[in-house]
């Protein structure tokens, strides 16, 4: 499992009910259910993976967040959680709403357009970046609003809304985001996770 | 019809008051089961059958001797693995294979036609939960079917909702809508229009309406198809001929299959059960016995449901299942979802998709090891 999923798992209390948005192959959903007793939901758009999810035991419901989160009423989940497709949404501040509507706590992870890597790409080659965390062409990528840390940090605390823990992840280091040391965590991480809520 | 022969039937004593007003008992309920009752009694399997089904569910049906109508979803290490599930299938009250119906006698030992109760899908089920109680079962591992089997499925566990861990509708609708309501009128007309229906009293009279059973059947049989499937199966294909013969016999082979079908459904099914059962389809309307709130309707139910639903099919469209998932969700239920991808329109969950057969075994293997 990605250290990704290890974080975010981290983050999450035993005994807790957790929806996963864009829940992929089911792969922490599984992890979660296994080894902290979550009672877990997937929403998953790919029917390839939702029938993966089934085969899994885990229960997914085939659809779009951008248009199905609007059926879970308030606060019925303790977390909501959205790993690196908050930058793939038409309306990423609408579905973030939403996010922090159905769920008491949200985690979201972002890959971050400000790390090294992706700033020297574009500044030497001068063609769109290609990173282990951003794989597709310009032509082919599903992102349409890609973010740096910094942004999604400023763009959170514009909101009102609170952030619990902010993880810079850099391979298999996580670190904490805070106010002073942002400009670092934001040249040298290529994932943001935030535990948020509103 | 209705060979007494290989039909095991319950005969049911205990009086059930029926939505009409009215109330039956000692009526017989015609069931089949496949598979064995382990001795937790936790592994069984309620299936509910669509309109034209019965409780034949797989292998050969001893009366028709066709192959049973959910042989590709039921048997041993199939989808519903009756090597591992006990698998209980009974015929719904107002049918004709063995069950009370308008084929029955009354008291008088006149045959019932048009005197027979209005039935509803409520009613089924009510009926069919008196096999609970035969088996000794007092909680079933699953209740599924698809279509009018749905339906029955969304009710019996409204009914009774500690009495099944998962719940599996299947292309279904929690109310009938206008559309489904026109078809199943139009097939009603098709037969009452038959001179030899005679008000319903043509076993009496020693006729039957066949022709007008056949033609409802007919435009049934294309609402469960779709236009893709059609087309690719048929298109403008010529039924063993050259040429168009310039008259109005079966030129077209689309035209030959339907009349096929027609004639071998009016060969099992009782034209008075086809009135009862798809009236009974028009009268559900689930929300409505909670006040326009279908949520309510599930309400204090711990069961684990999951919902199929196919791209082609346009009689139980996905979003109308998506409404049944969508009231779940709205109280925090168990809720699993897939749309599966299928151009056979809605007979889809009849047939051989991969995908759903898949889907389906899954989600009951899963469930059952989490036992």
């Amino acid at each position: 499992m990605k250290n990704e999923f290890q974080v975010i798992a981290d983050l999450i209390k035993k005994d807790k009910k957790v929806l996963d948005v864009g829940c992929a192959d089911g792969t922490l959903m599984k992890f979660l259910k296994d080894n902290k007793n979550i009672n877990i939901r997937g929403l998953e758009i790919s029917k390839e993976k939702v029938q993966e999810c089934i085969a899994k035991g885990l229960t997914v419901i085939e659809g779009n967040a951008e248009k199905d989160l609007k059926q879970f009423p308030d606060k019925s989940f303790d977390y909501v959680i959205l790993s690196q497709t908050l930058q793939a949404f038409l309306n990423p501040e609408l579905v973030l709403n939403e996010l922090l509507r159905v769920g008491k706590k949200a985690i979201v992870t972002i890959p971050n357009f400000g790390y090294w890597k992706v700033r020297f790409h574009l500044l030497l080659k001068g063609t769109m970046p290609v990173t282990k965390t951003l794989p597709d062409e310009w032509y082919n990528t599903p992102n349409l609003h890609m973010c740096t840390i910094k942004d999604f940090f400023h763009f959170v605390k514009s909101k009102d809304i609170k952030i619990f823990k902010s993880l810079a992840l850099n391979n298999l280091n996580s670190s904490i985001i805070n106010e002073s040391n942002l400009g670092v965590k934001n040249l040298f991480a290529d994932l943001g996770i935030f535990l948020i809520e509103k | 019809m209705n060979t007494e022969k290989n039909i095991k039937t319950l005969i049911v004593k205990k009086p059930l008051k029926l939505d009409c007003g009215k109330t039956i008992k000692d009526f017989p309920i015609a069931y089949e089961t496949y598979g064995l009752l382990n001795s937790k009694k936790d592994n069984a399997i309620l299936v509910f059958h669509a309109l034209t089904g019965d409780q034949f569910v797989t292998g050969i049906n001893p009366v028709t001797n066709k192959e049973g109508w959910w042989s590709y979803a039921v048997g041993p290490d199939k989808a519903i693995d009756t090597n591992k599930y006990f698998v209980i299938c009974s015929n719904v009250i107002g049918g004709c294979m063995g069950s009370y119906g308008p084929s029955h006698k009354d008291r008088d030992q006149k045959i019932f036609g048009t005197n027979f109760p209005v039935i509803t899908i409520n009613d089924m089920v009510n009926a069919q939960y008196n096999l609970l109680d035969h088996f000794g079962i007092d909680k079933l591992f699953s209740i599924t079917g698809g279509s009018m089997g749905g339906m029955q499925v969304l009710q019996f566990i409204s009914n009774f909702p500690d009495k099944s861990k998962t719940v599996v509708p299947i292309a279904t609708t929690s109310s009938h809508s206008a559309q489904n309501i026109a078809f199943n009128e139009l097939g009603r007309q098709a037969i009452t229009a038959d001179s030899n229906w005679k008000d319903g009293n043509y076993t009496s009279n020693d006729t039957n309406p066949g022709k007008g059973l056949a033609v409802a059947r007919m435009a049934a049989h294309i609402t469960y198809l779709s236009k893709k499937g059609l087309q690719e199966k048929f298109g403008r294909k010529l039924q063993e001929r050259e040429d168009l013969k310039f008259g109005f016999d079966a030129d077209f082979q689309i035209e030959s299959y339907l009349r096929y079908q027609g004639s071998v459904f009016v060969d099992r099914f009782d034209a008075n059960s086809y009135l009862y059962i798809t009236r009974a389809m028009d009268y559900f309307d689930l929300a409505k016995q909670f006040n326009g709130n279908l949520s309510e309707a599930f309400k204090n139910i711990n069961a684990k449901f999951f919902i199929i639903s196919f791209t082609s099919d346009w009689l139980y469209p996905t979003q109308e299942n998506k409404d049944i998932v969508i009231a779940l969700n709205s109280i925090g239920a168990d809720v699993g979802f897939v749309e599966i991808e299928s151009d056979k329109g809605h007979d889809s969950f009849l047939l051989d998709v991969p995908d759903f057969l898949s889907a389906l075994k899954n989600f009951l293997d899963k469930s059952y090891e989490e036992n």
